[in-house]
């Protein structure tokens, strides 16, 4: 993966448009967070292979970036987008890392399912 | 160590057996005991993508298989099975099917001993729902002729609610190939494991018995009711 490039990035958003597409979307803290810091409220969302058409698609900010999908009857959104892979397969894998490298968020939008 | 006729490892993630287990394995398979390692997933949640990043989301279960191969390679064992399940999803899967799928591995092997995750007390998700289907597989099993069952705990309060470990191997004379397979998981220990070499050649005793010292608790089945 590489640092986000904003006009790539939103290129590859815009091919996807009025397509069917399967997204994978997940937000994480870890399974050990709370286990090292009793403190800390764990939380964390994941979905893979939802089948949307989205018509509207954009990546805003100034980095770490937001990626919003306008979906019929919604959205699709992630937030801590940092870098972005368009793989062999033509899929546009985004994710955002914390410094250490660890996955914090990750977006990814497919025309095959993801297996 | 007592010499087992067949040894199951039930986890659910490449590098669960590296970590508090490996020692314990590698003795076994030393001693001539066949080991089988079932391991339920890829560890595709994984989050360590390193700085500079070596992975994506999507490579990273292929990365961890090899690690997962290289690290069993390691350990001597020659029965590797990989059964398919996603990384954090055990716990939401059908518990009496997990259960079966464990108790036809316990049928087919043979085991005398198996080794897994105390449920409730091992932390993860993952590990607490795969201690649960291995409990629930082996109290299938007329109590007499159970296999030993040994779970690894680690949750806070665990020695507290549990009691001690009452099986504590010293693994050292196998330590070497503990490292090795620790050190196989790259993409998961390679910032710890520069932290711990430093720590090994300034033989810090926290880290050495760590390192040499496995423990376990058998797991204490409900008697009947009646």
């Amino acid at each position: 993966m590489e640092p986000v490039v904003l006009k790539t990035v939103q290129e590859k958003i815009n091919q996807f448009a009025n397509k069917e597409v399967y997204i994978h979307l997940e937000t994480t803290n870890g399974a050990y967070a709370s286990h090292h810091d009793e403190s800390f409220f764990s939380a964390g969302a994941y979905i893979r292979n939802a089948l949307v058409n989205y018509e509207l698609g954009k990546i805003t900010g100034n980095g770490p970036f937001r990626v919003g999908l306008k979906i019929q009857l919604g959205w699709v959104y992630a937030e801590g987008i940092t870098h972005f892979e368009i793989d062999d397969q033509d899929r546009l894998l985004l994710a955002g890392h914390d410094p250490q490298g660890k996955l914090a968020v990750a977006l990814e939008i497919s025309l095959t399912p993801f297996t | 160590m007592e010499k087992e006729r067949h040894v199951l490892v039930v986890f659910p993630h490449p590098d669960d057996e590296a970590f508090g287990v490996s020692g314990t394995i590698a003795s076994h398979v030393k001693n001539g005991t066949p080991v089988t390692y079932a391991c339920l997933t890829l560890g595709e949640m994984g989050r360590n993508m390193g700085n500079p990043l070596f992975t994506n989301r999507e490579n990273l279960p292929e990365i961890r298989k090899k690690e997962l191969k290289d690290a069993v390679s390691a350990l001597g064992i020659q029965d590797l099975r990989m059964l398919g399940f996603r990384d954090k999803t055990i716990e939401f899967e059908d518990e009496k099917k997990l259960a079966d799928l464990i108790y036809s591995l316990i049928e087919e092997v043979n085991p005398s001993l198996i080794i897994t995750f105390y449920p409730g007390y091992s932390v993860h998700p993952d590990h607490d729902a795969t201690g649960a289907a291995v409990v629930r597989a082996v109290s299938q099993i007329p109590a007499e002729k159970r296999p030993k069952l040994n779970c690894v705990a680690f949750s806070k309060g665990c020695v507290e609610e549990l009691g001690e470990a009452d099986i504590v191997n010293d693994i050292s004379p196998v330590n070497d190939i503990k490292l090795a397979a620790i050190q196989a998981h790259r993409s998961q220990t390679q910032q710890m494991f520069k932290d711990m070499s430093e720590k090994l050649k300034n033989q810090d005793p926290q880290i050495l018995a760590w390192l040499n010292s496995e423990r376990f608790w058998t797991f204490k089945f409900q008697a009947p009711l009646n």
